[in-house]
Formats: C-alpha cells, sequence, structure tokens
C-alpha cells in the first residue's frame, strides 16, 4: 500500500508498524520504551506523529500502518507534544547529570537536547529511593529510572530470567524486586543485559576502580591484567577507530602504559578450557555418562543452572570459566616461575561481562583462601580506565602480551563469539578421536547471531548432535526438550547474551545489532587469517601441560581448572 | 477453605487467575506474605516477581499481618473535605508507620479505604470493625492512647 509520509508518498506493507516504515525510509523518530523485534507495548508515547487523515496523535512503534494514512512526523503539535513528554520525565528527575555514568550517552539527555528542553517547566516531587548496592555485579538507582520498561523485559523475555517488575502504581511506580529485596538475594544472574538497554543511568556495574588503583600504586603489589578474546575487537569504536577492528597489540601497550606489571591474554586460557573440557565431553560420550554435556564459560549461565535448571547441574562442564583459570594459574603456575608470593599479587580481568564480577568472588574461585582473581573491568570502564590515564591509543606501537601464559590460538579467539566455544571444542576433539586434524576447521553451522543452532558432527565413528543457544530463554526452551525425552543433542553450547561474549552486559552501550555482527566477523577475520587454529597446538599450552599440569583432568587439574556447583535457593 | 486448597483448587489454571487467587487468600490469611506470593507464583507458572508486582499495584493487598488494632480510615471524598488527610498524618506521625504498615510490636496497623459509606460522619475511622466519627487530630490522639491502655490491662 501506498501511505504519505510528510507530504510524500511512501511504500508501506500490511503488517508493518509506522515506525518500521519510517526508519525504512531514513525519517528518525525518538523512541523509549521501543526494543527493536520485540512486541510493541506503547507505554511511553515518546514516537508520536500526527496522523493528519483522523487528526489523532499515533505512537508509531505501536500502529500499524493503515490504508491512506498521511502521517506528519514533526509537524509543530507532535514536536511539541514530545517536548512535553521529555519535561513530564524530567520533573521528577535528579539534576545530577554531571556526577551519572551515563553522563554524554544518556537518552534522556539526548532527548532534551533535541527538543531544547532549556527550562524546568514542570516541577515533580522527587522520589526518594534508595540505591541498591548489593549485587557484586549491577547498581540500581531507582531515581534515575524513568519507567520506560525495557530492563523488565530484556529480564524476562531474553533472559528468562523475570527478577525484576514494574511495582507499586502512579507515581510511586518503580521498577523494582519481588519483596523490595536486594538483587543479590534475588535470581538475578548478573547478565547486564539490563544495563545495556536502560536509556539513562539507572542501572550500570558495580565498579572497583578505587581498588584497581589503589593495587597500582602500592609498590609491593604485583599487578596483573588479563584480557578476554572479545576485548580487542570491541573498544576501537569507543576510542575513535574503526568499529570492530582488532587493536590486540595497541591494547596491550596501553595496559602496560597504565602500569600494569604482567599483561595476559585470558585467549591462552581459553585454550586451556578447551583440553579440559574436549577431555571431559570425550570422556562423558565414550562412557554415556550424564549426556547432553553443557559448557560452563558463562557464569550468568552457571546461576541460572543453580537456580532454575538444577536437574541439569551434573550435565555441566566442570571447568572453570577461562577468566578463572588464568586467575588460578596466575597465582600458581606463573607465581612458582616467577618467584612471587602469590599474596602480593593483584589479579584484574578486562571482560565483556557483568557476571564476571560475580563470578570473581564466588567462594568456589579461591585457592587457599586466596581468590583467583581480585577485580573485574568491563569493557566499558576499560575504555574510561585508557581516558582516566590520558592515554593515546593513536600514537602506541604494538606490544605482545607476556609469557608463559601470553600465547593464543585463533580457537580461544572466537570463543567471544556465540558457538566459539563448541566450534573451538570440537576442533580439538577431533583430533583427539581421530589422531588427525580436520581438513576444513570452520563449522558454519554454530556460527551467527541466531538465538538456537544446531548441527550433527561426524567424528570418526561418533555422530556427534551440537546445539548452541544464546540467550538464556532460548536455553530454557532447549533444555525443555531434552527434558521432555529428546536424545540427539550430546553438546550444547550456552551463552546468555545475545550473540555471545561480543554481545555481552559489559560491552560498550549500543542498541546497534551491527555492532555485535562487526565484532563477530572481527573475531571469524582472526580465525581465517591466524596460522594456529587449535587450543592444542598452543606453545604455552604444551609448556604448562608438560612443566605442571602433566595432562587434562589431572590431579592438579581438578584442584586449580575445575569447580562444582550447588542449587541456590532463591525465589523465583 | 485453607491457603492450600486454594492453591490446589487454581493449580496450573494461568495468569488469568492471579487476582481471585490473591484476594482469596488474603480473605482467609488477612496478609499476603513472602512464601504466600512464592507459592502462588509457582502456582500458576508465574515468576514471583511478576505476582508481587500486580499485587503492589492494588490497594486491597497487604504485604503485613494486620495487628491487634486495625486501623481502617477513609479517605473518600466527605472525610477529605472535612480533613481526613491531616487525621491520617497524624495517625502515620503518632504510630511510625505508614499506610498499609503494621506497627513493629504488632498492635497497629493503617489500612487507607475509599468511602465506606458513612459520610454524615465523616471523616470516619474504623477499628476493628467499629466506627469512630467525626474525628480530629486531637480525638485521635485519644482513641489511641486509650487503646494503648486498654492493651495493657
Ligand atoms: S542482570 Fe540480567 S538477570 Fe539481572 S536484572 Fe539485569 S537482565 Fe535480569
Ligand atoms: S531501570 Fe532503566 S531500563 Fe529499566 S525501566 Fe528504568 S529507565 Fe527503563
Ligand atoms: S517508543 Fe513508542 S510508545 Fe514508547
Ligand atoms: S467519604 Fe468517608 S465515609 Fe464516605
Amino acid at each position: 500500500m501506498i501511505i504519505d509520509i510528510n507530504n510524500k508518498k511512501v511504500e508501506a506493507n500490511k503488517g508493518e508498524t509506522v515506525l518500521e516504515v519510517l526508519n525504512r525510509n531514513g525519517i528518525k523518530v525518538p523512541t523509549l520504551c521501543h526494543i527493536k523485534n520485540m512486541f510493541p507495548t506503547g507505554a511511553c508515547r515518546m514516537c508520536l506523529v500526527e496522523n493528519t487523515k483522523t487528526n489523532k496523535l499515533i505512537t508509531s512503534c505501536s500502529s500499524p500502518v493503515e490504508e491512506g494514512m498521511d502521517i506528519l512526523t514533526h509537524s509543530p503539535r507532535v514536536t511539541e507534544a514530545r517536548k512535553t513528554i521529555v519535561e513530564l520525565l524530567l520533573s521528577n528527575h535528579p539534576d545530577d547529570c554531571l556526577y551519572c555514568v551515563r553522563n554524554g550517552n544518556c537518552e534522556l539527555q539526548n532527548l532534551s537536547e533535541e527538543l531544547c528542553v532549556h527550562e524546568r517547566r514542570i516541577n515533580g516531587k522527587k522520589n526518594k529511593l534508595p540505591i541498591d548496592r548489593s549485587s557484586s555485579s549491577i547498581m540500581r538507582d531507582p531515581e534515575k529510572c524513568i519507567l520506560c520498561g525495557r530492563c523488565v523485559r530484556v529480564c524476562e523475555e531474553v533472559m528468562g530470567v523475570a527478577c525484576i517488575d514494574f511495582t507499586k502504581r502512579g507515581s510511586n511506580s518503580t521498577v523494582s524486586t519481588v519483596f523490595d529485596k536486594g538483587l543479590n538475594v534475588s535470581s538475578c544472574v548478573n547478565c547486564g543485559q539490563c544495563i545495556m538497554v536502560c536509556p539513562t543511568g539507572a542501572l550500570t556495574e558495580k565498579n572497583h576502580f578505587s581498588e584497581i588503583e589503589e593495587a597500582l600504586k602500592n609498590p609491593n603489589k604485583k599487578v596483573v591484567v588479563q584480557y578476554a578474546p572479545a576485548i580487542s575487537v570491541s573498544i576501537a569504536e569507543e576510542l575513535g577507530m574503526e568499529a570492530g577492528k582488532d587493536i590486540n597489540g595497541i591494547m596491550n601497550a596501553a595496559l602496560r602504559k597504565i602500569g600494569f606489571d604482567f599483561v595476559f591474554d585470558t585467549t591462552f586460557a581459553a585454550d586451556l578450557t578447551i583440553m579440559e573440557e574436549s577431555a571431559e565431553l570425550i570422556d562423558r560420550i565414550s562412557t554415556n555418562k550424564a549426556l547432553p554435556f553443557i559448557t560452563s564459560c558463562c557464569p550468568a549461565w552457571i546461576k541460572y543452572a543453580e537456580e532454575f535448571a538444577t536437574d541439569f547441574l551434573p550435565n555441566i562442564s566442570t571447568c572453570k570459566s577461562p577468566q578463572q583459570m588464568m586467575g588460578a594459574v596466575v597465582k600458581s603456575y606463573f607465581a612458582e616461575k616467577e618467584n612471587i608470593n602469590p599474596d602480593d599479587i593483584y589479579s584484574v580481568s578486562i571482560m565483556p561481562c557483568t557476571a564476571k564480577k560475580f563470578e570473581g568472588q564466588r567462594k568456589e574461585m579461591t585457592n587457599k583462601g586466596n581468590s583467583d582473581v581480585d577485580a573485574v573491568l568491563t569493557t566499558r570502564e576499560f575504555v574510561k580506565f585508557i581516558k582516566l590515564f590520558g592515554i593515546n591509543m593513536h600514537t602506541l606501537k604494538s606490544e605482545i602480551a607476556d609469557s608463559p601464559l601470553g600465547s593464543r590460538t585463533s580457537a580461544g579467539k572466537i570463543f567471544g563469539a556465540s558457538g566459539g566455544v563448541a566450534e573451538a571444542a570440537l576442533r580439538t576433539a577431533y583430533f583427539k578421536i581421530t589422531g588427525k586434524e580436520l581438513v576444513e576447521f570452520q563449522i558454519d553451522a554454530v556460527r551467527g547471531l541466531e538465538g538456537r543452532k544446531e548441527t550433527q558432527i561426524k567424528i570418526g565413528d561418533l555422530n556427534i548432535g551440537v546445539a548452541v543457544v544464546n540467550g538464556l530463554a532460548n536455553a530454557k526452551l532447549l533444555l525443555d526438550e531434552i527434558s521432555a525425552g529428546r536424545k540427539d543433542i550430546h553438546f550444547i553450547e550456552i551463552m546468555a547474551c545475545p550473540g555471545g561474549c561480543v554481545g555481552g552486559g559489559g560491552q560498550p552501550i549500543n542498541m546497534d545489532e551491527n555492532a555485535i555482527i562487526t565484532r563477530m566477523k572481527s573475531l571469524y577475520q582472526i580465525d581465517d587469517n591466524e596460522n594456529i587454529k587449535v587450543s592444542h597446538k598452543n606453545p604455552d599450552v604444551i609448556t604448562i601441560y608438560d612443566k605442571f599440569l602433566k595432562e587434562p583432568l589431572s590431579e592438579k587439574s581438578h584442584e586449580l581448572l575445575h569447580t562444582h556447583y550447588q542449587a541456590r535457593k532463591v525465589v523465583l | 477453605m485453607k491457603t492450600e486448597e486454594i492453591l490446589s483448587k487454581y493449580k496450573n489454571t494461568g495468569r488469568d487467575n492471579l487476582i481471585p487467587v490473591l484476594q482469596e487468600i488474603q480473605e482467609n490469611e488477612g496478609w499476603l506474605s513472602e512464601k504466600i506470593i512464592s507459592d502462588v507464583g509457582k502456582c500458576l507458572n508465574i515468576p514471583a516477581g511478576k505476582v508481587y508486582g500486580v499485587a503492589t499495584f492494588y490497594n486491597q493487598f497487604r504485604f503485613q499481618p494486620k495487628g491487634k488494632y486495625h486501623i481502617q480510615i477513609c479517605r473518600g471524598t466527605a472525610c477529605h473535605v472535612l480533613g481526613s488527610s491531616s487525621v491520617l498524618q497524624e495517625l502515620e506521625k503518632s504510630l511510625k508507620i505508614k499506610a498499609d504498615e503494621t506497627s513493629r510490636d504488632g498492635l497497629f496497623s493503617i489500612e487507607v479505604v475509599a468511602c465506606i459509606g458513612a459520610c454524615g460522619l465523616a471523616p470516619v475511622i474504623c477499628i476493628n470493625g467499629e466506627f469512630h466519627a467525626k474525628v480530629t487530630v486531637d480525638s485521635l490522639k485519644k482513641i489511641i492512647s486509650d487503646l494503648k491502655t486498654q492493651n495493657l490491662n
């Protein structure tokens, strides 16, 4: 059908919303409550446009196109209405933008700027509500919440957790947990996806800047840093470089400039994870024990399983995540080698993830009372750190990570994308079972953004059913099928965040899916160009087994690299 | 009907029944405890947070047991015109609790209600079913202190 938009004839398809037609034609209308690809709620009215045919203001995100519509997107009436909405939102909003984490990156700020709100016309009563600092990953400041509901929807529809929801009514409405308790005692899995969609500073990560700065200043501490596979392809855009560009070498240099004594790549530990995990996978499949075998790299998935999927706890790999494996070998193998007392090591990790903050302080993640990892920075915080230390990335020369925990293969690198862990594990399992390397390393069927990917892989005489899911709501659907009797799946990779770690809850705030796709592409590009594409050929990995761990699943491995899980009692 | 029976009657009947279940249980128990909220969630397959969200939306639900003296205060139009808001303020101040809460010692609870149909007596409060007419800040003070003495004897 043809409809009129700003006095121009435009093609529209039945079933589309007005907003979709506008966006396709390059017309920007502000939105708040709307999340692309989710069912519209029409709650905030920010996306109003005028239909001159009926003389009504309609919400473009939730109105389907109709024959004969005559839409004005920026008429005086529309702009005035939008401006009033923003003024109402600001009427009870705290005035401390200058002190807010989201200063300069806040949708409410942007809207008031775009709509020329320059004075306070409406004075509302401010809500006095306490900040929830109880969680080790997520902070909630309900006074900054504008009740758009995006976090509530993501938590329920993408994560299947639903630990936050609207409570009370009218001017007392808030987004809160059940019984208004701290997030730490709720079923929250710390994924941080709510932060990714929050337009304001109401949801942020728990910050550990001052502890890290303290450690860097302390001459008696050796401060070690590690960074996850996804980091090197996720920060360029925030530092004025081409989005998705791999700046691993420059990042190493920057970390040394900041003052870290040793710089390691978590990708090494990802390779180590593959050694342990593929050994476990082969053991489970050959003994037909606790199948399907499920990955354990994602701490949000682990907490979810401990709350919602306790039947599957025996199926989950006992491998610690790469972050924790790295932390554990730094404070044992590396400390021994360098003759440093583990107590004098302060271990920092940079992760695209907020759940890693929670994971870092789990009591299972300690060795003789010493935490594997002492502090976790998200990608966002890392970018702030680079700026805080005044580092100009454009002038730095590439450097390599420190040895003996610095070398990596591209199998570990693709851990950053959904499907990467499964692909890397299968490459090594193939070699271990058949004694030969795969001819074609790339397993296309497990790559990409889709919420669920499934395939059958033939290794020797074995036919292995593989499923890869991201978004815990998708995990639930798959696990339900398995509980109901599905038997053709033997190996499952589960990542909580959409697209895997490249879409993690600690990444730069950006609602555009293309950012995730670009980072994914960049990781697979690295895999294409790299010589060593399998974890078992990582030279540092070979050495650590020779000199220290002996073999996968050895006693030493179990002591340092493996963990266990426990059902958690929380209100679901 | 006991709470367990109510829950088993509604087992797996879905979210449409959320409000009736909560109403029946509150009718029975007088309030909704944390355990009940979470049991109702399990019974209807709704996350507990959603149950809590819906329940807190409506004034009719209480999240604390009623006090020994349950004070209903009318905030309907007639009572409002004749000063029920200052009566409520005084009530909250002297009992150190807010509307819909129960004092720590379990003695008093306050519930705000809309017109209770005694407009001629406005402003009205009703304590354990007994009406008090034309309440003022001063008469309220006396009512409260009388209840406290009565409790001691
Ligand atoms: S961190 Fe994840 S689980 Fe927790 S409230 Fe946010 S979206 Fe929900
Ligand atoms: S916390 Fe943020 S995302 Fe959630 S409702 Fe409030 S403003 Fe929206
Ligand atoms: S964005 Fe359309 S109503 Fe909120
Ligand atoms: S308004 Fe209070 S009894 Fe009618």
